[in-house]
Parts: C-alpha cells; structure tokens; sequence
C-alpha cells in the first residue's frame, strides 16, 4: 500500500515573544498513521500540535495538509480535530449538545445549485444530526448518556465525550492532547487499548501528545522524541527504544544506566573501568556515551562475567526485581527474574548488540563573548575573571591593563570578541541567585556516578556541566567558572588590537 | 456548640442593629402619625398617600428606569470588556485592570465633578444620557469585578474547543464563552441595580434638576434638617417587601441548583 | 494584504473608549482646574490657598480622622461578621451575606435619615452630639462595603491552610495571627480601600445625622462647586485624587486586591 502523505511540516519555527519554541520542526505523517509527539512538558510538543489545529501561527515555515499550505487558514475552516487536555467540554451542554455542536454548525452541499451555479449550502437535518451524534456515541460506547449533564460524568466517560466530540465530525486527522493525563492508573490503561481500537476502526489519522513514554511505545506507529523544542529522533517504538541516538532520549525513553565511555578499537568500548565488547563502529580514542538497558544486563556467578559488582539494593516490581549494583563507584541498574540477596558479590555480562554507542552530544561548552577594559570576560551580560595571557604566548599585563607581548608591543584588548572554551567539569553551581550568571536548571541526566545538568539563563544561554550532587529541575542556581578554566581565543588576528 | 450560637448571636445582633431603622420605618408605616415616636392606631392611610403623592411615584419610576438603564448598559459593555481584558495581552491587561480600578477606589464626589465639568466644559446640557453615563461609570467596574473570575475558571481550551468544531470566532463567543460565564455576568447586573438603587453622589451631579430620583427628592426634604415624609415610611415597607421576596426567589434557585 | 482579523481582544476597545472618556479625561480635567485660575492661566494660587488656610487643613485632618475611624470600626465589626458567614458550620445558607447588602436597594439617604430618626427616638440628637451621630451614620452605611471583600477573600481561603497550622502545633491565637490575618491581608486592604476614602469625601452622611454642624472634605468640595468655584473645588479633589494615589502605590505589593470584590450572587 503507497500510503499517502497527509500532513506535513516544512522548516516550522515558533516564537513567543522572542522566546523559540519549536525550531526547525519537519515531519512529515502518513494517511491514517498514529504519530506520537513525545517530550518533556515545555519541549514544544503542544506547540506542535496547537499550529495543526490552527491556533498558533507558525513564526516561520509551511504546514501542508494534502500538499496545500493550511498555516494561515484559522482553526474553524480546517479539517482537523482536537481532544484537549482537560476536554474542554462545555459544561452548559449536555451530552448529546456537546457532540451535536460542531454538527449543527456545519454546512454540506444541498445539491442543489443556484443561479449563478454556485452550490447551495444547507445545515445538516435533525434526522441526520441525531444519526451521527448517536453513530458516534455508539462508537465511545456511551449509547445511554445522551442527555446527561458534563459534570455528571466520571473523568473516563467525559473523555469519551470528548473524543466521540471530535470524531463526529468526520476529520481527517484528529489531534491529541495529552487526552489520558487527568486520568487513573487504571483508567488511563483501560483508554490506552481503546484508543488504539478505535485508531483500527476509524481509519483516521491520529497525532497524539504525551510525556508518558509509555503511553507512545503503546500506541504509536511512529514516535517523535522532542525536546527544547527540537526533534530528537523520529521512528517506530522499537527504533527508538532499541537506538536511541542520543542520552536525552535513551534517558527519556525506559530506564537506561547511560555512561562516558572511550572506543578502544572497532570492537571494544571501554566504560564502567572494565573494556566491553561492542558491534557499533566509531573512532578510535573517540568519548561517547554509551547505554545499556536495565534488562539485558545478566546477572551471573561472581567471576564469571566481564566483571564484578555488589547488590546494594533489590525492590520487587511485580514481574522482575530491580537491582542497584555498585561497581567501583559507579552505579547500575538492573531488572532480573531472580532473586539475589542485597550485598552478594555477583558477575555481569552483556550481549554486544545491548551495548548501545551513540556520540557524545557535549564535549564542552562554547561561547562567543568580548572583554571588557578590566580584562574581565564578559558573557551572556554576566562578568567573569579570566586570565587573557593565554591569547599570546610569552605575554603579560602591565599596570595600566594592557596586554605586553614577549616582544614588547601593547594590546588593548577592549571589546574584543573572543571564543569561550569552558569543560563540562570546570563549572560549579551554587543555589540562589547571587552571581553574575543565573539561571534555571533545565535537564538532569544521571550518568552511572554523577548527573549532567544544563543551566540555563534568561538570555537563552545554555551551561552544561557535570556534577555529583543531586539539584532538581527548575532550581534557580548561579554558574560559576574558576580563572584558569576559561580556554579564550580571539575571534580576530592579535594584531588588529595592537595599540598604535 | 457554644461556639456557634455566640457566632450566630453575634450575627444576628449585627443585622437587628443594621435593619433596626428601616424597622422602625416599616412599623410606623401602618399608622397616620407624622411623628416616629408616637403611634396614632394602626392605618394603611400611608399607603394611600404615598400612591397619591405624584412627586414619589415620579421619583420612585425614575429609579427604577435609571437603575434599569444603567445596569444593562454597564453589563453588556462590561462583560464584553472583561471578556477583551482577559484575552489582552499582558500589558494591555494591566492597563486596562488599572483603568477599572479607578471608579472603585475613587472618591465619588471626584467622580461626579469630574464628570460635571466635562459635561459643562463641552457644552452638553444635563439630561437623561448625562445620568446615565454617569451611573455606568459608577457600576461598570463592578461588572468586569465579577465577571472575571468566572473568565479565569473557564477551561482556556472552552473557546479553541468551539472554533476547532467549526464555530467562528463570534459564534464560539456567544454559544460557549458568553453561556459559561452567564452567572458572572448575572451577578455584575444585581450589583449595578444595587449601588444605582443606592446612589444619590453622582445622580445629584449628573441629572438634569428638574429630574428627581428617590435619594434626590428625598435629600431635598431631609438634609435640610427636615422629617422624613411620611409616606416614604410606606414606600420603604415596599422596598423591603420585593427584597425579601428577591432573597427567597434566590434561595430557592440556589437550593435547587444545589438538589442537581 | 493581511486582513485585521477579529480577536477577542479587540472585545475592550468600547470599554476602553468609555473609560478614556469618561472616566480618565474627567479626571485630567480637574487636574487642569486645580492648576489654572479662574482666567484659565496656569497658577499655583488653588494651592498656595488651601495649604495656607489653617481652616481648610483643619477640614482635611478631621476628614481624614473620620475616615480612619470609620475604616478601623467596620473592619474591626466586620471581620468577624465575615469569618462566621463563610463558616460552613454556623451559616449553612450563602443567602445570610445578601442580606447584608440587600438595605443598599433601599437608598442609602433614605435609609441614613431613618437612622437619624431612630437616633432622635432614642433620644441622641444628631444637633446635640454631631460626631457620634456622624459616626454611627459612617458605620451603617459603609459596614457592608467592608465585610464584602472580607467575605470573597475568606471564601478562596484554603482551610487545609488553617488545619496545617494546628497541625503544627499552632494555637487559636498563633494560628489567627500568624496564618489567617496574613491570608485575608488582601481583603483587609480591599475593605479599607471600599470605606476609607468613602467616608473621607462623603457630605451626605454628616448633612443629614449631624445636622450640618460638621464639615468634611467632601462638603467643601460641593460647596465650591455649587458657588461655581471650579478651580478651588477641582484643587481639593485633585487632593484627594493624591491621597488615593498614594494608598494605592503603599499597597502595590498586596497582589490580587482587585478579584476580591464582586460575586456575591
């Protein structure tokens, strides 16, 4: 079957007020396919979604449903559905009102054509209203509630309101969001299979949101891993879980003990201090993270695997134990069907196709900043010490704060905009907001024996940086960098700043 | 136990002091006596009077029209401001809550010679338009007091629900939003009735003289250190007659509201 | 061309028009008349008057005594008021608030003079006793002005908030001052906001209960208005409008003062 493309999204940016959003989305979702929107909250992915159904412009780029740009079209003239978050029902209207709202609005054609040639509108019959409303009633399975009131509806019978609401009215892609967050455990699993049913039965296209990883490994065909506002990854549920291609989405998608490694050679990556054998093929001496899945570490007699650790904590979770090993200092997470005692010393192994490499996202932060005429380098309008020797070899401040060259010409290095090297473990972070840069942490990934964290500031710059103490998301700290740990190169040749 | 009957003791002799005047009105309101104090039998003369009396029939007809006017004007162009301020952007929304607050927190005898001397600065004569935009100046904070926090429970998703189901904006407006936020905009209504009914500041400023509402004739023959007519004690009765019979209509609405 | 669609929040452009007109060019007006004489030439000469004349300053500290009285008397009589109608145990009805309110149908001069004559049958004559009359006519009519924002405030009041304090180990009095003045501040605000400058600027009320043996700010201001003495008038006006903008600014940081008022019904 060539299935068609039914939507598609070019180049999407969105702005808010300066602030982006959605940068450089492109996606493109075929005819009757159930596309997950998968991310953090505030990764943009209601963005997304909102700029299908016409309620946000996008700042930039197209949006084509059956290759004609709709982006400028408003939300009422678009073929498109939404199931909101909190459903969005009207509570003046019972049931059958509700559903019967965007019927009684619609306009067919009678026909009938009139003078001009031009064809008669006319609304739907009662007949043909009542038919629909009960055919789409019939399908949430809420043939009886008809003339009940909103809010005398439980949570899971409101958001079969809501999707029979949407569905109705025929659209060709129907829009998702977050549709099972308000509800139960229970609930929310008893909507999940539904849901895929009725994806089965209706043949709709459906593009669904979701922070429950989940919920989109459950339903999707196809998931997209966003996050800040960009795409991370695009594939099927086993893609993604199987390669995630960066830590943000192994971290993201299923528990994963995401670690630094090093490549030795084709076949072997060195990381938890012992070298593994590996199928990935990257260069040599190369850092990268790599990740290994809770479940397909085997747990075996000490001695036996490629090494050693210790059970330092074991919970029972129904169908497996979760264990914490320790190996050296560096923690592990695994699952197992058996059971071992807290502080055995076991073996582990794992499969050369469970080690997943993927490419180191941060090696080091970089910036591009200038000097003030105190020598002080001043970066995302904060004022950091840093010693500028290092732009000249052989070089030294004299007292007025001019940089002197070995062969004695003067520098003045005013203004001057300068690269900004800074490592990931040369950054210190300090709670409160007392310092020259502030700003909020935004991600906190744990690597085996400290967490990556990325601060970011008000003027959208990010610091990442490596830490062993545990902060917590949204924390407001200041970022502190020592002298000696601000690698500078200047944008331009030293001679352009010889002072005459 | 004892807690509650000091609390409702308490209540009760707050109300008793409050209404005790207009009791004493309502009571002597049953006799001819033109002096509160000394009861001369019980009559329904008063009565008699007060519908014969041309000037409180007058006064009492052109309350109720000014209140009536006032309130409907004040509601429909402050329920749609409320609307437009909550949609507004941030800035836009401060200012425009600054501007509401105005009228509130101002004195009204600020208010009504501020509108005296734009009226007379533009030459415009006094009349019925003067009063009335003098009480929706009055009241139309009130409305937008009330109707904004039924804005700020509604679902923000109600209106992009409407027009993703093929209303236009207006139509979203009218079938969902308007509807949701009903009970607000009710409520601005009664207020406005309310301190129009109340008002005499603004009314003594803005009306044209040879139109008298209730607190205009009745300061007119009081202030000047003069008996309350007698006949209003009658007219009082009235008053508080419809008040309690509004209180009970709306407890009963409330009660069943409550049963569903 | 991009066609100026229709947004909801073009819906405050009438309001907006109506309040740049009749409510913010009025008021600029009077700002004007203070500041020019009777020729219309800038002067400070309504100033130099009012701040010279020991009668007028006199006027305005006793307006603003009167004012501040009233202000402490309602909120002190009507706090509690407040807190019994929002307590579920003791008012079962929300009817009981209205009931406050409701006199408001009867007008407020009406209703004034029957307290003068229920005063005069108890034997205290507003001729003999001015201020007390004064005084108990103030609180009549401004005590439901100040328990309706105490009551909206305390409605939104989260009780769970009281139950932690006692949890806590809190007592009564600990737990009122510590947890619940502190949450109904915005209220307290808002009933001194309704009553304080009311009062201040009202003439009605010492008219009719002091029978005119007292003068208030607000008597002075109508008093230059009926001799046709704009520029005088709009100064004292323009006086008040100053004392308001300073309470406002000294109570800037109470947030949400404004969504207390309203929705009684």
């Amino acid at each position: 079957m060539a299935a068609e493309k039914i939507l598609e999204l070019k180049g999407v940016y969105k702005d808010f007020d300066g602030v982006s959003v959605v940068e450089d989305f492109n996606l493109y979702v075929k005819k009757g396919e159930f596309v997950t929107f998968l991310g953090p909250s505030g990764c943009g992915k209601t963005t997304t979604l909102r700029m299908i159904a016409g309620f946000e412009m996008p700042t930039k780029g197209e949006i084509l449903l059956n290759g004609k740009d709709i982006s400028s079209i408003p939300p009422h003239k678009r073929p498109i559905n939404t199931v909101f978050q909190r459903y969005a029902l009207f509570p003046h209207l019972d049931v059958y009102d509700n559903v019967a709202f965007g019927l009684k609005l619609k306009k067919i054609n009678s026909g009938k054509v009139n003078k001009k040639g031009e064809p008669i509108l006319r609304h739907l019959t009662k007949q043909e209203i009542d038919k629909k409303v009960n055919d789409a009633l019939k399908k949430v399975d809420l043939e009886e509630f008809e003339y009940r009131d909103i809010d005398t509806l439980s949570g899971g019978q409101q958001q079969r309101v809501a999707i029979a609401r949407a569905i109705v009215n025929e659209p060709e892609i129907l829009l998702l969001d977050e549709p099972l967050g308000a509800l139960d455990l229970k609930m929310r699993k008893d909507m999940q299979l539904e849901l895929k049913e009725m994806h089965k039965k209706l043949g709709i296209t459906f593009i669904y949101v979701t922070h429950d990883q989940e919920e989109a490994l459950t339903l999707s065909d196809t998931i997209v891993v966003m996050n800040d506002g960009c795409i991370q990854q695009i594939g099927t549920p086993k893609d993604i879980y199987d390669e995630p291609v960066n830590a943000f989405v192994a971290d993201f998608i299923g528990e994963s003990n995401i670690y630094s490694g090093t490549i030795i050679d084709d076949n072997h990556v060195h990381f938890l201090y012992h070298k593994f054998e590996c199928v990935d093929k990257f260069p040599k001496n190369e850092k990268v993270d790599v990740v290994v899945r809770p479940e397909d570490v085997e747990i075996m007699e000490k001695d036996e695997g490629i090494l050693n650790a210790k059970i330092v904590s074991k919970i029972f979770k129904g169908v497996h134990y979760e264990y914490i090993l320790m190996v050296g200092k560096m923690e592990l997470m695994v699952q197992d069907t058996t059971s071992y005692d807290v502080d055995t010393e076991v073996g582990i192994y794992v499969k050369p196709f469970n080690i997943q490499i993927m490419n180191k996202e941060f090696k080091s932060n970089q910036y591009i900043g200038y000097l003030d005429k105190y020598n002080n380098l001043i970066l995302d309008s904060g004022k950091l010490e840093c010693d500028i020797t290092q732009l000249l070899k052989g070089s030294h401040v004299d007292e007025e704060g001019y940089l002197v060259g070995p062969d004695g010409k003067i520098y003045d290095l005013t203004d001057a905009d300068v690269k900004v090297e800074v490592g990931l473990g040369d950054i210190d972070i300090e709670d409160g907001e007392e310092g020259e840069i502030v700003g909020e942490i935004i991600s906190m990934v744990y690597l085996g024996d400290h967490y990556r964290v990325i601060v970011r500031t008000e003027e959208e710059e990010d610091f990442v940086l490596d830490t062993i103490y545990t902060w917590n998301e949204e924390d407001r700290v200041s970022v502190h960098i020592a002298k000696e740990k601000i690698k500078l190169t200047l944008t331009k040749e030293i001679k352009e700043y010889e002072k005459a | 136990m004892v807690k509650k009957i000091l609390a409702r003791s308490y209540l009760s002799l707050i109300l008793i002091i409050m209404y005790a005047p207009i009791a004493l009105l309502i009571v002597y309101s049953f006799t001819e006596s033109t002096n509160i104090g000394t009861w001369s039998g019980f009559s329904f003369d008063l009565y008699r009077q007060m519908f014969a009396n041309e000037e409180i029939m007058e006064a009492l007809l052109n309350t109720i029209l000014i209140a009536i006017a006032s309130s409907v004007v004040s509601t429909i162009l402050g329920t749609l401001g409320a609307i437009g301020i909550f949609y507004s952007r941030r800035r836009m929304k401060r200012v425009l809550n600054g501007i509401t607050q105005i009228p509130v927190l101002n004195a009204e005898i600020v208010t009504a010679i501020s509108l005296t001397i734009l009226f007379v600065t533009l030459g415009i004569t006094f009349n019925f338009i003067t009063l009335l935009i003098g009480h929706v100046v009055l009241t139309i904070p009130f409305v937008v007091l009330s109707v904004m926090p039924k804005l700020q429970q509604l679902d923000p998703n109600m209106y992009e629900a409407a027009l993703d189901l093929g209303a236009t904006p207006s139509i979203a407006l009218r079938k969902v939003i308007i509807p949701e936020v009903l009970p607000g905009v009710l409520s601005g209504f009664l207020l406005c009735i309310t301190l129009s009914l109340d008002d005499y500041i603004i009314t003594a400023f803005t009306r044209n003289n040879s139109f008298s509402t209730l607190s205009t004739y009745v300061y007119g023959v009081t202030a000047k250190r003069g008996a309350l007519p007698p006949s209003l004690r009658a007219l009082t009765t009235l008053i508080t007659i419809l008040m309690f019979i509004f209180l009970l209509l709306t407890n009963f609405r409330k009660a069943k509201a409550v049963k569903n | 061309m991009k066609k100026l669609r229709f947004k909801r929040k073009h819906l405050s452009i009438p309001y907006l028009l109506f309040f740049i007109f009749f409510v913010i060019l009025p008021l600029l007006l009077i700002v004007y008349y203070a500041f020019t004489d009777a020729n219309g030439s800038f002067s400070f000469g309504n100033f130099v008057e009012f701040f010279g004349n020991r009668n007028k300053i006199r006027l305005l500290s006793v307006s603003a005594i009167i004012g501040a009285l009233n202000t402490v008397l309602c909120i002190l009589i009507g706090y509690p008021v407040a807190m019994i109608l929002v307590n579920k145990k003791f008012v079962k009805s929300g009817i009981i608030v209205l009931l406050f309110i409701m006199p408001m149908w009867i007008n407020f001069v009406l209703r004034t003079a029957a307290t003068r004559d229920l005063l005069y049958a108890i034997g205290i004559e507003g001729g003999n006793y001015p201020y007390l009359t004064t005084m108990i006519g103030m609180v009549y009519n401004y005590l439901p002005f100040a328990i309706l924002p105490l009551y909206s405030t305390m409605l939104k009041m989260d009780k769970n908030l009281i139950e932690a304090s006692y949890d806590l180990g809190a007592t009564k009095p600990q737990t009122f001052v510590k947890t619940i003045l502190p949450m109904t501040k915005p209220g307290i605000i808002s009933a001194a906001q309704m009553v304080f400058m009311p009062t201040m600027s009202s003439f009605v009320i010492s008219d009719v209960m002091g029978e005119r043996k007292i003068q208030l700010i607000g008597n002075s201001i109508q008093f230059n208005f009926d001799q046709m003495r704009w520029n005088e008038g709009s100064f004292i006006a323009f006086i008040m409008l100053s004392i308001i903008a300073i309470l406002m600014f000294l109570t800037r940081n109470t947030t949400k003062v404004e969504t207390v008022r309203g929705g009684v019904w």
